[in-house]
């Protein structure tokens, strides 16, 4: 199981929990996990990454054991703790934008 | 009892103003979607209960949210507005071609008769309608297909399609207007388009009475005349009596023409109201002085309305889409400011108080008037 966090606004939009439990079938990577949170609540759509593009919008951050995954291809394997459900993928709004 | 409710949206949520008909004393409900801009909420005339809100931020993008309850809560709907076809390109600042690329809802324009169909003005600029309540979206490519759409740039806003206009008489006339393209009209439910900017004069673009290129901020009708539309534009109120064929310029006495608001009473076409703005750098009244401008002749002279309002060391500004009225038999004019007051009058302008003092930047407010 994946674990997800999602910045507050966001969990407002879902309604849900910050934190999100994840089946994800396949290999585990920003876009199958990105695809299982738009499958499960899918007013998310277009609010992390673009509907037809599915390119991470600006403002929008990807983190992972203490490391910066935004600008990992969106199919390259998260890191193996997040894969066995140790540790949280974290979508995060920037620190910009006022 | 009958009542009023105020839909106002903000730079960081929505918020919603209720009274009875007296229109004295008013509950504050909000903020809806707390730290999210909210460009722009109205009713449907159809079942005022249901409400369109354009819920956008700059980290997360453009959702669609509608109420079915009269705003008490609220179910997030479709949120995609892709172009139609090859998106193309638009005129940039600089003069080159810049891919057309959707950044928000600037408006929302629910039909007059049918409450599942919903018309959206977006930047850059396109037109947008929804027939099942929000849930999918089509553009109306002919209006950003008309030949003039490569020219077309932005205004210091960015290039928004901020005003509809259905005509209330005829399903299949509608009128639009775009920063800094124009007003456009179609007559055959927006398969095609015509710009309507003859007799507008800019002097800020190389063309002063070009075809397309102005910057209008704001159209207004009074549904028993269609025919009749008032616009304010970057400078000079203007008026068309034939549907936007020809404008002329009613700014009249008006101690300056700059400025975004301008509608139309409730009861008397006639009566125009506009919130005067002292320049485009200097977006804040003269003087310091708030004052509405009121004309009982459908332009060219106009009185101020300043009871109530400061006047003085008052330096907001009233946006376009920041004044409403409403339908009661003493007419109700709303308007906010980017100070974040709204204004109530109750008696057609001639008095106002201050219902709202501290919210964030107002950037809407619609009116309805409820049974």
């Amino acid at each position: 199981m994946i674990r997800v966090v999602l910045p507050r606004p966001l969990c407002a939009v879902a309604q849900t929990e910050r934190e999100l439990v994840l089946e994800v079938a396949g290999p585990v990577t920003q876009e199958t996990v990105l695809d299982a949170v738009e499958a499960r609540y899918p007013t998310l759509r277009g609010t992390i990454r673009d509907h037809v593009t599915k390119q991470r919008r600006p403002f929008v951050r990807f983190f992972a054991c203490q490391r910066d995954l935004s600008h990992e291809p969106p199919d390259a394997p998260l890191p193996d703790e997040v894969v066995r459900g140790e540790e949280p993928f974290l979508v995060v709004g920037a620190t910009a934008g006022g | 009892m009958s009542g009023v409710r105020l839909l106002v949206g903000t730079r960081k949520g929505a918020f919603v103003l209720t009274s009875d008909e007296q229109r004295e004393r008013w509950s504050i409900d909000g903020p809806h979607f707390a730290g999210w801009e909210l460009y722009h909420l109205k009713g449907s005339p159809a079942d005022p209960d249901r409400i369109y809100a354009s819920q956008s931020s700059g980290w997360f993008g453009q959702l669609i949210q509608r109420s079915d309850d009269g705003g008490k809560s609220w179910e997030a709907v479709g949120n995609e507005f892709a172009y139609d076809g090859d998106a193309g390109t638009h005129q940039w600042y600089d003069g080159t071609p810049h891919p057309w690329e959707f950044k928000r809802v600037w408006h929302l324009e629910p039909s007059p008769t049918d409450s599942d169909t919903v018309w959206a003005g977006v930047e850059d600029a396109a037109l947008f309608r929804s027939t099942d309540g929000g849930a999918t979206w089509q553009e109306l490519a002919g209006l950003r297909g008309h030949g003039s759409g490569s020219s077309w740039a932005p205004g210091a806003g960015g290039m928004c399609l901020h005003t509809i206009v259905p005509d209330p008489s005829d399903p299949a006339r509608m009128f639009i207007a775009i920063s800094a393209a124009g007003a456009f009209r179609t007559d055959d439910g927006g398969a095609t388009w015509k710009p309507i900017n003859k007799g507008l004069r800019s002097e800020h673009i190389p063309e002063p009475e070009a075809e397309v290129g102005h910057c209008v901020h704001r159209l207004a009708m009074h549904p028993s005349r269609p025919n009749v539309l008032f616009m304010q534009k970057h400078w000079d109120v203007m008026r068309t009596d034939d549907a936007g064929e020809t404008w002329h310029e009613i700014s009249g006495d008006l101690p300056t023409d700059f400025g975004f608001a301008i509608d139309v009473h409730a009861h008397e076409p006639d009566t125009v109201y506009v919130v005067p703005i002292k320049s485009d750098q200097e977006h804040f009244p003269l003087d310091g002085k708030l004052r509405v401008y009121r004309s009982r002749t459908g332009g060219g002279e106009w009185e101020p309305l300043t009871k109530g309002l400061p006047q003085s060391n008052c330096y907001v500004n009233v946006l376009r889409d920041a004044m409403s009225v409403d339908s009661l038999d003493s007419c109700g004019i709303y308007f906010g400011t980017t100070g974040g007051q709204v204004y109530a009058s109750a008696d057609s302008g001639d008095r106002w108080m201050a219902i709202a003092r501290d919210l964030p930047p107002v950037l809407s407010v619609e009116a309805q008037t409820l049974p």
